[in-house]
């Protein structure tokens, strides 16, 4: 993507919330990225369209998968300096408690680089950091080519 | 001896179709029973996940094999639950062509009183050419109620 292009061009941080703002599927799910001290912090306003169960009411298990894998996708990026977008080979997802209508967090971390891919673990949770809801444990290849 | 199949798993069926977050994304439900669930999700530029070249998220194809998964799931079942997924391992095999639909097959391999297990695949043109496969599981939560009970239309 030209935005990670252009920032490692100029040696800087990609704009972690632009850069998720202009993948689509991002966006319609309604997510934002910051920065920490910690690395990229997602976060998810809770919305009636991400709902799977409506009686518990629950997140659908697509949703979680999908902010697990982007914060996963997103902390390769920065902290791996990628040159593009990190490709996806396998995850696994472990649910561990029912996602609750409303606000969740995740963010991951790099449990190894090596040249080609990359071993990434996530987890996200909703009011507490300490009781993820959901990790998420994946492969992804990563190209250093242009930096 | 074949059974025709209770009128509950009609109402799983429309229950699936009709979930929040699947019709956000836009998908059907095409094939529904007996222990085996088959979705269609026509590609839109609200699934993208790469804009440079249109491939779609990961997490869409990780959505679409979770809830065909939970479909397959509901159509094995011999009374409605509710049921949540427990865990859910997804090979992505090729990106998947933009522009074109994406459908998931998901069957229920064996369901405990506690655990159902399942395996499918995301294809396009080709159920031999996936896009992506998954192995699940799903915990039953019996004496919970199902979405399918109150059937509120």
């Amino acid at each position: 993507m030209d935005l990670i292009a252009q920032a490692r061009a100029a040696g800087e941080t990609p704009d972690l919330d632009a850069l998720i703002q202009a993948i689509p599927y991002c966006r319609h799910l309604g997510v934002i990225a910051r920065l920490d001290t910690r690395g990229v912090l997602l976060e998810l306003p809770y919305a009636a369209h991400l709902i799977g169960n409506p009686i518990l009411p629950a997140l659908h298990g697509g949703v979680i998968g999908s902010l697990l894998e982007t914060a996963a996708l997103a902390q390769v990026i920065y902290e791996a300096r990628t040159s593009g977008l990190p490709k996806p080979v396998d995850i696994s997802i472990d649910y561990l408690r029912s996602g609750r209508a409303r606000t969740s967090f995740a963010r991951a971390r790099i449990a190894k680089q090596g040249r080609r891919v990359v071993n990434v673990h996530a987890e996200m949770w909703q009011e507490d950091e300490t009781k993820p809801i959901a990790a998420l444990r994946g492969h992804m290849l990563v190209d250093f080519s242009e930096t | 001896m074949t059974e025709s199949p209770p009128p509950w798993l009609k109402l799983a069926q429309g229950h699936m179709n009709q979930t929040a977050f699947f019709a956000h994304l836009k998908g059907e439900v095409v094939g529904f029973g007996p222990g085996r669930a088959t979705m269609r999700l026509p590609y839109g530029p609200h699934l993208v996940g790469n804009p440079d070249t249109g491939v779609v998220h990961g997490g869409v194809i990780t959505a679409l094999l979770d809830h065909t998964g939970g479909a397959a799931v509901m159509a094995a079942l011999k009374e409605p639950m509710a049921i949540a997924t427990l865990d859910l391992r997804i090979d992505y095999m090729k990106p998947a062509t933009p522009g074109e639909a994406i459908t998931a097959e998901v069957k229920c391999l064996k369901v405990t009183h506690e655990v159902a297990f399942v395996r499918g695949s995301a294809y396009q043109a080709s159920a031999d050419d996936p896009v992506a496969i998954c192995t699940g599981a799903f915990m039953l939560m019996r004496g919970i109620a199902s979405p399918l009970l109150p059937a509120k239309d």
